[in-house]
Order: C-alpha cells, then sequence, then structure tokens
C-alpha cells in the first residue's frame, strides 16, 4: 500500500466498496417492493364494500368479510391504548424530569428490556395472568397483552420528546413560581403534546399489526362480538388463520386483510412523518 | 425540595415502577407456569428431542435448534446487507436521497410480521422451492442442501427473518455511525485515504456500536414469531439442511399453546417460552450494553 504502483487497485477496491454498499440499499428495497406489490395487486381484487360490512360467511359460500375481526381490532387496540396512554407518558415525564436519578436508569432498562421481549412471551404472560385464572379467551386479555407492548414504545418517544423542549421553557415556569408539577403539566407538556400523540399513533399501529400475543388471548371469533369477556376476532388472527387454510376464497381474503393492515402502517407512518416535519418547521421558525 | 414536588415525584414515579413491576412479573409468571415441567424434565429438556405430547414426553432440543439457526442464517443474509445500507446513508448518498432511503427501510421494519408471514407462503415459498428443484444433484449430496425440494424449512424462515431484521441492525448501525467524530474520517483522508479505508477506520472506530447493532438485530431474530411459523414447515427435527422443515421456539408455542390439553404440555410449552425470554433479556441487555458504552466514549452526541 505504500508504493505509486498499488494506487489503482486501493481506487478500484473502493469503488467497489461503494458499488457494494449501494447494492445493499438495492437487495433491501427488492423484498419491499414485492411485498406492496403482491399486497397490493392481490388484496385490491377481494377489497369492497362487503369485506367491511360483513362478518366471515361458512366455508363454500362465496362472499363475506371482516367486519367481526376489523369492529376486534379497533376495540383491542382501543382498550390496549387505554392500558398503555396513562402509564407510558406519565412514566416517559418521569423519565426525563428525573433523568439522573437510578429509579429513572433501572425503569428505562425495563422499558427498553420489554421492548425487546418477544410478543409471543408477553402472550403467554398475559394468558397466565387473564386466561387461566378466568378460564376463558376475551378481549381483556388480548387488550392487555397489546397494552403491555405498547408502554414502553410511549415511555420511551413521551421522554424524548420532553427532552427536546427548551430548559428555557421548564426554567421560566420554575421562576414565575410554579411547582415542579404545574410546569410539567402546564407548559412542557403542552409544547411536547403533538409530538407524544404522533408516538401513540405509532404504538397504535404497530400493536394493530401484531399476532402472536392475541393467538391464545383474544383467541378468536368466526362471530361478531363487542363483548370484553368474550372472545374476539382481529384481522391479524384473521389473516393468520385464512392463510393457512386450504381454501381459494378464504386466501383471498387473508391478502385483503393484509392490504387493511399494511395500509394502516402506512397511513400512520406516513401521517407521523408529517406531524413531526411540521413541528420541526414550528420550532425552526421561532 | 418543596413537598409538594416530593409528592408529584412519588405519584409520577408510581406509575413509572408499573414497568419494572411488569418485567419482573412476567419472570415470575412464566417461571411458576413452566415450574412443572422445569421439575419433571430438569436439565434434559434441552438436551433430548422426543416431543410426543401423547406419551407426555418433551424434549425441546430441535426447537432451540431451530430457533438458533434459523437466527444465525438470517443474521449472516442480513448483517452485510444493513451495514452497506447503514454505511451507504449515513456516508455514501446524496443528502436529498437520505430521508427517503431512512423512511423505506423503517417501512420495512413497520410491515406486520404477519405479512410477512403470508407473503412468504404465497410467493417466497414457491420460488424457495424453485430454487431448491434448480440445485445441481451434485450439491444435493451435501448435508446442507439434503432431502426433497419442499419450499417450506429452513432456507425460506432464514430468509423471511433477514428482510425483517435488515432495518433494525442498519437503522442502529447509522445511529453508532453518526457518533464517530469527523476528524477521524478527516485525519484518514488526509493520509491520502481512500473512501472505503476512511469507512472502515470510522466503522473500526465504531466496532462496539457496530456488533451492538448487529446483537440487537439477533435479538429479534430469536422472538419472531409469526412469519416464521408460516414457512418453516413446522417440523420438529435437528438438521443441518436448509431445504429441510424445521421448528423454533416461538413457532411451536404458537401452535400448540391452545391445543395443550395437560398441565404438563402446558408448562413445557410455557417453559420454551421462559428461556425466551431469558435469552432475548440476556442478548438485548448485551446489545445495549454495548451501544452505551459507544456513546459514552464518545465526546460527541449521545446515540441509541
Amino acid at each position: 500500500m505504500n508504493s505509486l504502483g498499488t494506487v489503482a487497485p486501493r481506487k478500484i477496491l473502493s469503488a467497489l466498496f461503494v458499488a457494494a454498499c449501494a447494492l445493499s440499499v438495492a437487495l433491501a428495497l427488492v423484498p419491499l417492493a414485492f411485498i406492496m406489490f403482491f399486497v397490493v395487486s392481490q388484496g385490491i381484487q377481494s377489497l369492497n364494500l362487503d369485506f367491511f360490512l360483513h362478518d366471515p360467511r361458512p366455508v363454500g359460500e362465496p362472499g363475506g368479510g371482516m367486519r367481526n375481526a376489523i369492529v376486534g381490532t379497533l376495540m383491542l387496540t382501543g382498550l390496549a391504548a387505554a392500558i398503555a396512554v396513562p402509564i407510558g407518558v406519565v412514566s416517559g415525564i418521569y423519565l426525563s424530569e428525573y433523568r439522573g436519578t437510578r429509579f429513572a436508569s433501572a425503569v428505562r432498562f425495563a422499558a427498553d428490556t420489554l421492548n425487546g421481549v418477544p410478543s409471543i412471551v408477553i402472550g403467554v404472560f398475559a394468558y397466565g395472568v387473564a386466561v387461566l385464572p378466568f378460564k376463558h379467551f376475551s378481549m381483556l386479555a388480548g387488550g392487555l397483552a397489546l397494552g403491555i407492548m405498547m408502554i414502553p414504545l410511549i415511555a420511551r418517544t413521551t421522554e424524548e420528546l420532553l427532552l427536546l423542549v427548551p430548559n428555557a421553557l421548564r426554567e421560566g415556569a420554575l421562576a414565575l413560581g410554579a411547582t415542579r408539577a404545574k410546569a410539567v403539566m402546564t407548559v412542557l407538556v403542552p409544547a411536547a403534546l403533538p409530538g407524544i400523540i404522533t408516538g401513540v399513533v405509532l404504538a397504535l399501529a404497530r400493536v394493530a399489526g401484531e399476532t402472536a400475543p392475541l393467538l391464545f388471548t383474544s383467541f378468536g371469533n368466526p362471530f361478531f362480538s363487542t363483548s370484553l369477556t368474550q372472545p374476539v376476532s382481529s384481522i391479524t388472527v384473521q389473516v393468520f388463520s385464512y392463510a393457512i387454510s386450504p381454501y381459494e376464497d378464504w386466501h383471498r381474503q387473508a391478502w385483503a386483510g393484509a392490504l387493511v393492515l399494511v395500509s394502516i402502517v402506512l397511513i400512520c407512518s406516513v401521517a407521523a412523518r408529517m406531524a413531526t416535519a411540521r413541528v420541526a418547521r414550528i420550532r425552526g421558525g421561532q | 425540595m418543596r413537598s409538594r414536588d416530593l409528592g408529584f415525584r412519588l405519584s409520577i414515579g408510581a406509575f413509572a415502577a408499573a414497568l419494572l413491576l411488569i418485567v419482573t412479573a412476567i419472570g415470575f409468571e412464566l417461571a411458576r407456569q413452566s415450574w412443572l415441567s422445569i421439575q419433571r424434565f430438569g436439565f434434559d429438556f434441552w438436551r433430548t428431542s422426543t416431543w410426543d405430547p401423547v406419551a407426555g414426553e418433551f424434549g425441546a432440543l430441535p426447537f432451540i435448534w431451530g430457533t438458533l439457526y434459523s437466527s444465525i442464517l438470517a443474521l449472516a443474509i442480513a448483517t452485510p446487507v444493513a451495514l452497506g445500507i447503514a454505511v451507504f446513508v449515513s456516508e455514501l448518498c446524496p443528502p436529498v436521497l437520505r430521508a427517503p432511503l431512512i423512511f423505506l427501510t423503517e417501512l420495512l421494519a413497520a410491515i406486520p410480521s404477519i405479512v410477512y408471514g403470508l407473503w412468504g407462503i404465497f410467493v417466497l415459498v414457491p420460488f424457495v422451492r424453485l430454487l431448491e428443484t434448480w440445485t445441481p444433484e451434485s450439491m444435493r449430496a451435501l448435508p446442507l442442501f439434503s432431502g426433497p425440494p419442499l419450499g417450506v424449512g429452513m432456507l425460506a424462515a432464514g430468509l423471511v427473518l433477514a428482510v425483517m431484521v435488515v432495518p433494525f441492525t442498519s437503522s442502529v448501525a447509522r445511529e453508532v455511525l453518526k457518533t464517530v467524530p469527523m476528524t477521524q474520517r478527516e485525519a484518514a483522508y488526509a493520509l491520502g485515504a481512500t473512501r472505503f479505508e476512511a469507512i472502515r477506520a470510522a466503522m473500526f472506530y465504531a466496532r462496539t456500536g457496530i456488533i451492538g447493532a448487529i446483537m440487537l438485530g439477533f435479538g429479534r431474530a430469536l422472538g419472531e414469531t409469526m412469519a416464521v411459523t408460516m414457512v418453516i414447515g413446522n417440523n420438529p427435527q435437528v438438521s443441518l439442511s436448509l431445504f429441510a422443515p424445521q421448528y423454533t421456539m416461538s413457532a411451536v408455542v404458537a401452535n400448540e399453546f391452545t391445543e395443550a390439553t395437560d398441565a404438563l404440555y402446558l408448562s413445557a410449552l410455557v417453559e420454551i417460552g421462559l428461556v425466551l425470554f431469558i435469552i432475548t433479556l440476556l442478548v438485548n441487555g448485551l446489545s445495549r450494553g454495548l451501544i452505551w458504552t459507544m456513546a459514552r466514549q464518545v465526546p460527541s452526541k449521545v446515540a441509541a
């Protein structure tokens, strides 16, 4: 590498490296394009109004939809949010307000740990605490499992967004004689609120796509149900059971369900991106 | 500290304590539910391969094998690609492309596992089957490629997992590369380094964090359930073959949990969940430790 004669091979190597990096981007985008193409092209064929307005029909009878599963997913995620938003947001406030403390580090570690726990394991846990004692699959158990998954996501985003609020705002509030609670509730949280809501929406989108924790908590239900104590269907579990079934018609419905799921994720991420971009613009304009 | 502030701290601290409580409760509950199986089989549970619920014999070796094999395979495929993306996005690409590329790779992470599984069953598996039938006879003699071309099996699982792991590894690696001081690269360039050599120096500087990023991807792959369940073939066997249908820990829990009719069967499945919990805890803890160490040794901005 130290004589002039070796300059060219080094440059070639460097160019090859750059090409390899560009190639790996292409390699990752190919499956993305393939998945999107198949989900949209297969899903769109079976996605019609009936899909949203009808419950599943028995095998062999064409038509039918996933109304029960769509309502089920909405209720399950709503339940999850009801559990996770208070705990997640308040924990996030603690993490940012008392960030240097030992307890905060422990909580942060617990949040990251929980975030890494496989969703199926959370399902087993929810089964143990919310299904086994009642000997009954239920929407509550499913909502609990999803809620547990959401808590660390919300806590960490809340913490990050509160840390972004300029310190002058906090100092201003405290200087005016506000208590810590008052400063947090009336100044800091409102300032970070758009971002926190974005974080909650993203967390909702993420758990709406979860299957594994629902398999043995909310279980599934071929009928329409809104009861908290009864098993309930969800889009993901329905897609799973349709996908592994031998029926052509159910496969089509599974693709339609997948299209709905991907649309939810896509809409939420784009909306979140636009919201954060807006916040950044407003901040920048200050 | 004013007493009102102390009250505030204690009350919001109670919410934060819920997080600690949940993690502890998960470990405790899983241990409690699997106690029956732990007592009955002890360490043999992880050394034997007979999985016969009817006879009440449970050996989980094939599941551990399948989980490790599929995750390592996924890592082997995903790591070079993920690092390539991280380098391209943070070091090489024109600034205009940066945000869209980050968005697209993050989209890959946001697609639900079940959608990957559906795509796996109907698109990837037929494709893998085609690949397998094309494999020349001479290669089929190797243990790595033995067995009939079914399509479902270790190769399909490794490929799906690889696609799912790439965005995690690449986004952390990107953050880690961002923490490498610009002076590192400038010094390399000043010494006459090519682009590759400068980036290699930066990556060497960031090696701790990059290993952390790879391990984080490993943690994801270990616990991934639905997509793998749908394409791996669900056959408990210890086989080296990429073509063989196998089984993973998460897949057996997903498939058999609701069918577990007696207490011992259920307990054995929960024990698999417990071990999965412990393994992911260790892997994630270690990877976060590495990323954190990396972030701390860098004087500038903190990542991860």
